[in-house]
């Protein structure tokens, strides 16, 4: 017999059922108006987008409900809240959590319940208009499925001691269990969280009373739940964060305790009651628990402290007091904030200090970098901030190197000149980087490399293009305890299956781990990890990799480890095998039918400007930074949000402005001192499809044929399966169709890559290799603008914003070839041959197509005003072999190529 | 004569298959949904298979008889499409009210007819709520997600007129089905508490959602057991799942539901699976079979068909199932 307890259950996109062992549910409090300005801002400006990122934020940051409030004197409140929830539905990262609808109107809540189809709170309903309307309200919150919040409030006035907030808590109970028919548990109770430490002693106990009234209702009423505005009980102490976020943390660590299951709080800024600093946390604790406070003498107490942190605070000038610190807490402070301004003198200093330089790297710096791991683990440090400590590190480890060789080099004579063998201990555990054979791009390597490093581990990374051999060598030679493989194309997915088989092959016993972005867990259950018999982890960022690589090494947690995730591959396998049969696929010969509707008759392609390639060697880097698109860069560094809200961003605004700061600042430089060189490359030539997924290019007196993919899953009625052949004009039209291809390249990053690898400084390398790619993208922006109104001339007076150009609001394509519309990598050829050959821009293609140096980008450019992006999808045998044979290949090699897009 | 709660807790209760293709085997013409009635209506009304509960009664109360002969014991009302808003489409909004009390008095007729020759084996008439052809979930407009081309108060008067045309025709049960957008299902959930709070007429309601991929989310993207949590208010007699999957595809959801579901559980899937040419092909004893295995687990209180459904699957499913016990209701804890 299956039991089912009563517990409050709510839903989003997904369920969130509040168990008696569930922590205290946090609500995110920054969609709201009235405690936020910048929202407030937002909503009266119109910019939703915007305004939906601050929910974002308040999910990432471990809301489990979010409170939205429309209550704004300047707002249309029902129209706010209708367009917001609206838009918010459209965001499954977003929509996954439970809405609770916040406001003092009914008439809003009744809005916002209209649009959200899981189970919501509302916040709140009272009996402060009397007992028919509370009956009211309760029926319609009830129709549409909502719990409810139900203030301490009548018609008296809102209850401020612990026996008013139990009997009318009480009151409502009773009407709604037993008039509405509400279910206890679907009512929630907020008692009133009021000011304390005002100065006017009546307020001095609204804490307790509180927290008292909360122990007692639990107990009279245990299925319902208790909630509360936090925010409100420091409101005595706003604008100084420092000391309200200590008095959130202590009034919680109470309320909870007596029965507090849900708050609205600032979901990125609650400090861990144990962190307070203990002078603080006593004055809070006294005056939450209205202790030692006749006369106010805790509350004066708190204030004068107050003062005192509001005051450092305000400084503007560097405080650097810490420098008066002991040697250990110097360097810990110096990677934890970053600074190498003290780094040499400090480990000098500490050299000095301690018996063996060996001893200054694993005693103050580890700890130092404990401390920045645990901070970084917790959420509490950003990636750019860690790098920028790895930086510390390194050169603080550069200092120590000569003497740690030399010491070595001493007791290599000692044991020479005594006849003893020479037993170095065995030092951290060491893990192998490599981005795989074929493929070239490596920030992402390089940033897991860097946090890795700061957790103690020894990394080797082997760089770029590394041949399996060199891997599984190098990882044998030198004892690697765990291998990591990298690859950002998909032909370097079949690669990574390639080196798993080999391990087996070999008897390797060592851990496999798999990142990149065209990597995902599924692949690495369905294809890699088969492979191996040990364990293939797929990690999706940086951050993930320290607790990979823990679990993995402990080996009381590995077992366990290891039984989750294969546990989790095998669903996903099975997930993976069921979907399969699911869609549907048109025979190739029905989709080669069903092509994109262009009216060829009243079509009149426009002639470029000429035919044949136009070089652009050197082109001006100012004007082409004037294109970036920054919010790849910030996603470079695991710092996700749109640009440019994420430099005001609450929780991450501070360290995206500053990384903002540094990379323009070194983007200036590079324009200055001319440390890269952009070459381009673009070219028109007539052409004509010639069959449904082939065109024809005429290049001087001879023709070069390209194939192209088509989608061959079954479409809703009228909706056409795209090829990108489909955009060509056929022969039969009566005026000759072009096609375009470019490509771009920014060159000169090495030797600079060089002078930083040699200063230690892998912060501004990522910094470098992340501007370079954003670069080529930046110029590959440019050059089809040019084409557009310029070199093809297809489209004049175009009047598009960098944002219009980001988002895609052009007319015509640059599809790259590798990419979803046109998924065959091996057309780069032809497309390379077309542009002159690898001599025309100095881009050279590997053998799985990646193009070298990584910061290049090409592709072909379609002027027909009815082209656009979409994804090939998966195709089906027939056309895999109909394809094989255009391109004359063999089926093995077809399969290879395009296995991306095979069942 | 035994009640539906009391039957619930004896035995698998039978629900129909579909009324759609049953009619496609009569291959009728436009004049035929026309009828009399509506030989001048200006737009074609060939497909507005609701209609003809108005046009060609015979044949809709013929085939509720077809399915009561082979042993369910609940009907559907042919009124999948009877909302102003679905009948839109045939600019026969007007007549949405009329199509429900005519649709629901048409299985009245035959469900009665078949009560009255076996008192022993009571037949019910569940009155269908389809989901609308317009949702307010989703945006029908790609680049503007936050737009709705339908508002909650349309939605839930739309159903409000529909709920009193079924009460009026005489149905015993509201089923609100093949539920792909929560937010039009709690809409009707909506109506149908004003309703019952209007009339004081407390019909018991069923839930049958739609899973429709291997993720088994809804279209509106809810897994199932936050679904279930969203329409759990309008205090069903039963919880179930419809349409779009095969019972093959549909079993670990049915799985899952019965053991989070307070309430009991119903599962009516399509025949298999639509071939490429949209037609189904699985046989009755096969999609028997599947759901005999449920009944043999106890995942189930309510079984019938969907989609590709006849009475020859009916019959089988029904007689395989006659077998087990049903499953039973959980217990709810109180503290």
């Amino acid at each position: 017999m299956i039991t089912i307890n009563s517990y409050l259950r709510l839903a989003g996109l997904e369920p969130l059922i509040i168990r008696p062992e569930t922590n205290f549910v946090n609500v995110g409090e920054r969609t709201n108006v009235t405690g936020s300005k910048m929202f407030a801002r937002l909503i009266r400006e119109g910019q939703y987008e915007a305004a939906l990122s601050v929910a974002r934020q308040q999910v990432e940051n471990g809301a489990q409900v979010i409170d939205v409030n429309m209550d704004d004197a300047l707002l249309d409140g029902v129209s706010a809240m209708t367009s917001f929830l609206n838009l918010l539905q459209a965001e499954p990262d977003i929509a996954k959590i439970p809405i609770m609808i916040d406001s003092s109107k009914f008439e809003i809540i009744e809005a916002g319940l209209k649009c959200v189809q899981g189970k919501c709170i509302v916040n709140s309903i009272s009996m402060k208009e009397g007992e028919a309307k509370f009956i009211e309200q309760a029926i319609i919150c009830k129709s549409y499925g909502a719990s409810v919040i139900v203030m301490a409030f009548d018609e008296v006035g809102q209850a401020d001691t612990r026996d008013r907030k139990i009997e009318i808590c009480q009151r409502a109970y009773k009407i709604l269990t037993e008039k509405v028919g509400y279910l206890p548990q679907d009512i929630i109770f907020d008692p009133n969280i009021f000011a304390i430490a005002t100065g006017i002693e009546e307020h001095n106990n609204y804490a307790v009373d509180f927290i008292e009234a909360t122990r007692e209702i639990k107990k009279r009423m245990p299925l319902t739940k208790v909630s509360g505005g936090v925010s409100n009980v420091s409101f005595s102490f706003r604008g100084n964060d420092h000391v309200r976020e200590a008095i959130h943390s202590v009034f919680l660590y109470h309320a909870i305790k007596a029965g507090m299951d849900m708050g609205i709080v600032n979901a990125g800024q609650l400090v861990v009651y144990d962190e307070i600093e203990p002078t603080l946390k006593q004055l809070c604790e006294d005056v939450i628990l209205n202790r030692n406070n006749n006369n106010n003498e805790a509350t004066e107490k708190l204030i004068s402290f107050a003062e005192t942190v509001k005051a450092k605070g305000k400084e503007t000038v560097k405080d650097e007091g810490w420098r008066n610190d002991t040697v250990e807490k110097r360097l810990t402070h110096s990677l934890v904030n970053g600074i190498t301004d003290y780094i040499d003198a400090d480990t000098e200093e500490a050299r000095q200090k301690y018996a063996r330089p060996l001893d200054v790297i694993e005693g103050p710096l580890m700890d130092g970098m404990n401390v920045v791991g645990d901070l970084f683990g917790a959420g509490k440090m950003f990636l750019p901030q860690v790098v920028k400590s790895a930086r510390v590190m390194k050169k603080a480890v550069a200092i120590l190197t000569p003497f740690i060789e030399q010491e070595k080099e001493d007791r290599k004579n000692a044991h020479l000149a005594a006849g003893t063998v020479n037993e170095e201990a065995a030092g951290a555990p060491k893990i192998l980087l490599a981005t795989v054979k074929g493929d070239v791009h490596d920030i992402g390597k390089n940033i897991v490399g860097v946090v890795l490093g700061c957790n103690g581990y020894d990394i080797i990374d082997l760089g770029v293009m590394v041949p399996t051999e060199k891997i599984l060598e190098t990882a044998v030679k030198e004892k690697a305890d765990i291998i990591g493989l990298s690859g950002l194309i998909t032909p370097s997915l079949d690669e990574m299956v390639h080196v798993a088989h080999e391990m087996k092959r070999r008897n390797m016993n060592v851990p496999l781990l798999i990142g990149g972005a065209t990597t995902s867990r599924m692949h690495t259950a369905v294809k890699i990890a088969p492979q191996y018999d040990h364990a293939v982890v797929h990690v999706l960022d940086a951050s993930r990799s320290v607790t990979v690589a823990g679990s993995l090494l402990s080996q009381e947690q590995k077992p366990a480890f290891l039984q989750n995730i294969n546990a989790e591959y095998e669903k996903l396998k099975d997930d993976f095998a069921n979907k399969k049969s699911v869609k549907q696929y048109l025979r190739f010969e029905e989709a080669q039918q069903n092509t994109a509707p262009v009216n060829w008759n009243n079509f009149s392609p426009v002639t470029p400007s000429f035919t044949g390639t136009k070089l652009l060697n050197d082109y001006p880097l100012e004007e082409i930074a004037q294109y970036i698109d920054w919010q790849p860069f910030f996603i470079a560094w695991e710092m996700h949000g749109k640009f440019p809200q994420i430099l005001s961003d609450a929780v991450i605004g501070n360290e995206a402005t500053k990384l903002y700061n540094d990379a323009k600042a070194l983007l200036d430089k590079i324009i200055r001192e001319k440390w890269l060189t952009a070459k381009g490359v673009v070219g028109f030539w007539p052409a004509n499809k010639i069959a449904p997924d082939s065109v024809d290019v005429k290049v001087d007196s001879s023709l070069i044929r390209l194939e192209f993919l088509r989608q061959q899953i079954k479409k809703a009625a009228g909706q056409p399966n795209l090829s990108l052949a489909d955009f060509i004009a056929p022969e039969s039209c009566p005026q000759q169709d072009h096609i375009g291809a470019f490509s771009v390249t920014i060159q000169g990053i090495d030797t600079h890559i060089k002078n930083f690898e040699n200063n230690h400084d892998d912060y501004n390398k990522i910094i470098l290799q992340a501007l370079a790619d954003r670069l080529a993208e930046a110029f590959a922006e440019l050059l089809h603008k040019r084409t557009r109104t310029e070199f093809w001339g297809y489209i004049s007076g175009e009047q598009l914003t960098n944002e219009q150009l980001i988002n895609e609001e052009y007319a015509g394509i640059r599809p790259a070839p590798g990419y979803p519309a046109c998924p065959d990598h091996t057309e780069k050829y032809k497309l390379f041959q077309l542009l002159g050959g690898e001599e025309a821009t100095g881009i050279h293609l590997t053998e799985s197509l990646a193009m070298y140096p990584a910061s290049s980008v090409c592709g072909w450019y379609f002027a027909n005003p009815d082209s656009k992006y979409f994804g090939v999808g998966k195709i089906e045998k027939d056309q895999l072999a109909d394809y094989a044979r255009r391109k004359m290949m063999s089926m093995d090699e077809a399969t290879r190529w395009l296995r991306p897009v095979l069942e | 004569m035994k009640g539906l709660k009391e039957l619930l807790k004896e035995r698998i209760l039978i629900i129909d298959g579909a009324m759609g293709t049953m009619i496609q085997r009569h291959k009728l013409t436009e004049a035929d949904y026309r009828g009399e009635r509506f030989k001048n209506w200006h737009t074609d009304v060939k497909g507005n298979n609701d209609l003809l509960s108005i046009t060609q009664p015979d044949i809709i109360t013929g085939i509720h008889k077809l399915y009561l002969d082979a042993g369910a014991d609940i009907i559907e009302t042919n009124t999948f499409s009877s909302t102003s808003i679905a009948q839109a489409d045939y600019d026969m909004q007007s007549l949405a009210f009329e199509l429900n009390i005519a649709s629901a008095r048409c299985a009245r007729a035959a469900a009665d007819e078949y009560t009255k020759i076996n008192p022993d084996k009571p037949r019910f008439v569940a009155g269908a709520i389809g989901p609308l052809n317009k949702t307010l979930s989703l945006s029908p407009d790609v680049n503007n997600p936050g737009f709705r081309a339908v508002t909650f108060d349309e939605v839930a008067a739309a159903y409000s007129e529909q709920i009193r045309g079924l009460a009026e025709g005489g149905v015993d049960i509201l089923l609100i089905e093949t539920i792909f957008d929560t937010l039009n299902a709690k809409a009707a959930i909506y109506a149908i508490s004003q309703y019952k709070r209007e009339s004081g007429n407390d019909l018991p309601v069923m839930i049958s959602g739609t899973i429709t991929d291997a993720s088994g989310r809804t279209l509106s993207g809810q897994t199932l057991e936050a679904f279930y949590i969203s329409v759990m208010h309008a205090n069903p007699i039963s919880i179930g799942l419809n349409c779009a999957l095969g019972a093959r595809e549909m079993r670990p959801h049915i799985e899952e539901l019965s053991a989070m579901a307070s309430c009991y559980t119903s599962a009516y899937p399509n025949a298999g699976l639509p071939n490429a040419f949209g037609e189904y092909d699985e046989q009755p004893h096969e999609t028997a079979h599947i759901i005999e295995e449920w009944a043999k687990e106890g995942f189930v209180n309510i079984v019938g068909g969907c989609c590709g459904t006849t009475p020859d699957h009916i019959r089988h499913i029904a007689d395989e199932v006659a077998k087990f016990k049903p499953r039973e209701l959980p217990v709810v804890e109180m503290n």
